[in-house]
């Protein structure tokens, strides 16, 4: 499979301290990939660099071989990397239609001074970007609540509103930022589903995540972080089994691989 | 649908035929010409809150109008006297010279958030008046004073506008000028937010992290919302300082840039006729209140303290919750 997204040498510093160290990776077309490490890793760091949300210190990120570390983050999205936030990062005045048609300012064929004459290019984009934002609001079980304001939505579904806001954005790869944060046992299967489902349609996924059960179940392939340094990657089974991953979850390994 | 098409056709109607006739004609058979110039002034402050509401409408709290309207008002008032200009040519000058040095400011400060941002323009309300007062061109405190008034504006020979020295009533010439401009401005205000462009402005407002990251180009966005603010406020300096016939470095100070925030904030930061309204309260207000002698500022205060408790949204938050309910 071809290659969608690679990490080489990739290094950030703080200071003295060294948040990401000579971290090297690929994500492959259509696959879900996982991030894991322990608290303090570097998970975090990894995604805001990857996501142009932090410059690198040394080493890049590269999209279909083109360099996109290092840039603007609307330029990383508008070359098709896009990120979900952890924290329930949406539009909250905006009713939940208006937050995905927003989304789609990317695709935008119209200039801003063609939105503001209203040419005939804006109102087909408009037209077009309510259409879309209709079928990923249905795609992701939202369409009930699609006249609501976002604020008021309860959090399963303002992470699934995340998820429909960098869908709405045509990325070539999606970058969630912990999805099954704070989610119940049956919160986190449907969100499950919806990731798995959102790869089937074609999409290449890259995810950091805690939840390790919910890791193992959806991952294609996982990369394990430990004080900034990559300690192993592999299929689930794989990481489950490595010696390096067990010692750095030392204690707790059983419950926590899910073995 | 198309009922509330009609409304609005036909509230921008009678809005129109309230400015540009029922007002004339009233102030003509009352004889109180001195309405013209409050009027007037009215029309021309609501323009320079207008570009405020704008920076607010990005989540930028803008106390630096003063800046740009004293700006436009020397930049006209220095073409006229010292290039022989024509005033009508100033006037966009005027604007255009405020919305070029207002990238430059921005470009660096509106990387800055709430109260920083704001400190930041109180200060360039400052800065420009101790400018005014410095620069040789500007002609330091003692100002430029006999501007003469606009003159005739001509195209292919054609008379669109009259000499305003030849005219027996500048005043109302004046008025019309402003109450003009103003329904041009805030036409432009409302199609914009009305608009994607609204849209974008308010994903700004809310979440500019999540913004950058569907892919808005957030710096560019605020340049350039924050300079047509800006020529809006170099707009209404032009005109003022065409109408007093005189600028000084204190025509326009750090208490204006405040009561044109302050007209934004009575009038209702998520309306685009908030800053039109709140101007028109805020201007009567303290004029009839000045029989109150030195209790006026006192009284002021406290109203404004008490409306914005009961009213955080404005004077038309009040329109729009009783329309809700009917």
């Amino acid at each position: 499979m071809a290659e969608m997204l690679e990490v080489s040498g990739l290094s950030k510093r703080f200071g003295g301290l060294v948040a990401v160290n000579n971290v090297s990776f690929s994500v492959r077309e259509k696959e879900i990939l996982s991030v894991i490490g322990p608290n303090g890793a570097g998970k975090s760091t990894l995604f805001k660099l990857i996501s142009s949300f932090l410059r690198p210190t040394s080493g890049e990120v590269r999209l279909k071989g083109e360099r996109i570390s290092g840039l603007a983050p609307h330029i990383a999205a508008r070359k098709g990397v896009v990120r979900t936030f952890q924290e329930t990062t949406i539009f909250k005045n905006m009713s939940v239609r208006e937050n995905v048609i927003i989304a789609h300012h990317l695709r935008s064929k119209a200039s801003l001074a063609g939105f503001f004459l209203g040419t005939g290019t804006a109102r087909a984009d408009e037209a077009a970007f309510g259409q879309s934002a209709d079928e990923i609001l249905a795609l992701l079980g939202l369409a009930s609540l699609a006249d609501e304001t976002a604020r008021n939505l309860p959090h399963g579904h303002l992470r699934a509103l995340g998820i429909a806001i960098g869908l709405a954005t045509n990325p070539s790869i999606l970058l969630l930022d912990e999805p099954f944060a704070g989610m119940n046992h049956e919160e986190t299967m449907r969100m499950v589903a919806m990731v798995r489902r959102l790869r089937d349609l074609g999409l290449t996924i890259l995810l950091v995540e805690h939840d390790m059960p919910a890791v193992m179940k959806i991952s294609d392939r996982i990369v394990v972080l430990n004080f900034g340094q990559k300690i192993a990657e592999g299929t689930p089974s794989e990481i489950q089994a490595d010696e390096k991953v067990i010692e750095a979850y030392l204690g707790s390994e059983d419950e926590v691989i899910g073995l | 649908m198309t009922r509330s098409r009609n409304l609005k056709i036909a509230s921008v109607a009678a809005f129109l035929a309230i400015v540009f006739i029922a007002v004339p004609a009233a102030i003509s058979a009352s004889g109180r010409i001195d309405l013209y110039y409050t009027l007037t002034s009215v029309a021309l402050l609501s323009i320079a809150s207008a570009g405020v509401w704008l920076t607010f409408y990005i989540g930028r709290i803008n106390i630096g109008q003063g800046a740009y309207a004293l700006a436009g008002g020397y930049v006209s008032a220095i073409l006229v006297m010292n290039h022989g200009w024509s005033f009508w040519l100033t006037l966009p000058v005027a604007g255009l010279f405020c919305a070029a040095a207002s990238v430059l400011i921005g470009l660096p400060i509106l990387r800055l958030r709430g109260v920083y941002f704001a400190m930041v323009t109180l200060t360039l309300t400052e800065v420009a008046r101790l400018l005014a007062l410095a620069l040789p061109i500007t002609n330091g405190a003692k100002g430029i004073v006999s501007i003469p008034l606009p003159g005739a504006l001509s195209v292919f020979g054609l008379t669109i506008i009259p000499d305003f020295a030849t005219l027996q009533n500048s005043r109302l010439a004046f008025y019309l000028l402003a109450v003009t401009l103003m329904v041009v401005c805030f036409g432009v205000m409302y199609r914009l937010v009305h608009s994607r462009i609204g849209k974008l402005c308010q994903s700004l407002q809310q979440n500019e992290e999540l913004a950058s990251s569907i892919g808005v180009n957030i710096a560019y966005l605020r340049v350039i919302a924050y300079a047509v603010s800006s020529f809006f406020g170099g707009v209404a300096g032009a005109i003022f300082a065409a109408i007093s016939q005189s600028i000084y470095p204190s025509s326009f100070t750090v208490t204006d840039s405040v009561n044109f925030m302050l007209n934004c904030f009575l009038g209702g930061l998520g309306y685009v006729f908030g800053p039109m309204l709140g101007t028109l309260v805020l201007y009567f207000g303290w004029d009839l209140l000045f029989q109150t002698g030195e209790l006026q500022l006192l009284i002021y205060s406290g109203l404004m303290i008490v409306l914005m408790l009961v009213l955080p949204n404005g004077l038309l938050s009040l329109a729009a919750s009783t329309r809700r309910k009917a």
